[in-house]
């Protein structure tokens, strides 16, 4: 039952990624381009994806998911180092190339090659963030 | 040719309702990088199976529909400096924050989290920041 939710949940968020054009770099780099020819098509993918979440939110105060115990807690207030920094990297790495991760995978199946590349670089950089953590005990901002 | 905001928005919608399908479901975060890192990391490796059913779908729909939008093209650079470069960048700096485009963005926002909205404020002003510098100023991309 789990598995069944979970691959209903990503047959949509593919189709939903794959027809929105999240999956076009140039798209992407289009909205992210505020200082030049900005295209605002991506603000509609946000706004609509945030609809349904919110009445999911909405709906769940009180209530139990299917399969499991409890909804997510509160999400925690502290804002911190490392998020301020992983969202300044990853926004680099999102406007250098024009794809965060639901779309790098999306795209893979028809993309060609060069999203194997990404994607392999992707997994490197996410292997590699425990050790950077270690290394770097200030960034956790301990 | 229609309009392209609504494909947007219906595409929007869509990843909506895969967010909702997997909370009501499982009680879990519909967040792309942290499914994906969690596997990579072995931090997730208790619902591995759960993980991948979830990307198996991420993966093979568009796959189903690509014959149906022949027309689409990603315009992925293919430039392997750039690649490498972004795909470091995106990894470390999504398992740092703890979250990307969905899992901050669109799970985050719609529950008036602040670490969602600021993640996303620092990644929105950041990839604009990029496109502007590799763009329009060193004209690489």
């Amino acid at each position: 039952m789990r598995l069944l939710f979970s691959l209903f949940s990503g047959l949509l968020f593919g189709a939903g990624l794959f027809i929105s054009g999240m999956t076009d770099t140039t798209k992407v780099q289009g909205w992210l381009d505020i200082f030049g020819a900005w295209d605002p098509t991506l603000a509609f993918v946000l706004g609509g994806a945030i609809i349904p979440m919110f009445f999911a939110w909405r709906l769940s105060t009180g209530r139990r998911p299917v399969t499991a115990a409890q909804f997510p807690p509160p999400p925690p207030v502290k804002i911190d180092r490392r998020l301020a920094i992983g969202s300044l990297l990853f926004g680099a790495g999102w406007g250098l190339a024009g794809l965060c991760p639901g779309p790098a995978i999306a795209s893979l199946g028809y993309g060609g090659v060069f999203h194997w590349v990404f994607f392999g670089a992707m997994l490197v950089g996410m292997g590699l963030t425990p050790y950077i953590l270690r290394n770097f005990p200030r960034l956790s901002g301990a | 040719m229609e309009p392209e905001w609504i494909w947007g928005l219906a595409g929007g919608l869509l990843i909506g309702l895969g967010g909702a399908v997997l909370l009501w479901g499982n009680g879990r975060i519909m967040g792309a990088s942290g499914i994906v890192g969690g596997l990579v990391d072995g931090s997730g490796r208790a619902d591995w199976a759960d993980r991948l059913a979830f990307l198996a779908g991420v993966f093979g729909m568009p796959l189903l529909l690509y014959p149906l939008f022949t027309e689409v093209d990603t315009h992925i650079s293919q430039n392997l400096t750039v690649l490498v470069a972004a795909g470091l960048l995106v990894g470390i700096g999504t398992r740092l924050a703890n979250g990307c485009t969905s899992g901050h963005g669109v799970c985050g926002i719609s529950r008036f989290s602040w670490r969602g909205i600021v993640a996303t404020l620092f990644y929105l002003l950041a990839g604009g920041v990029s496109v502007l510098l590799f763009r329009h100023i060193w004209g690489i991309i």
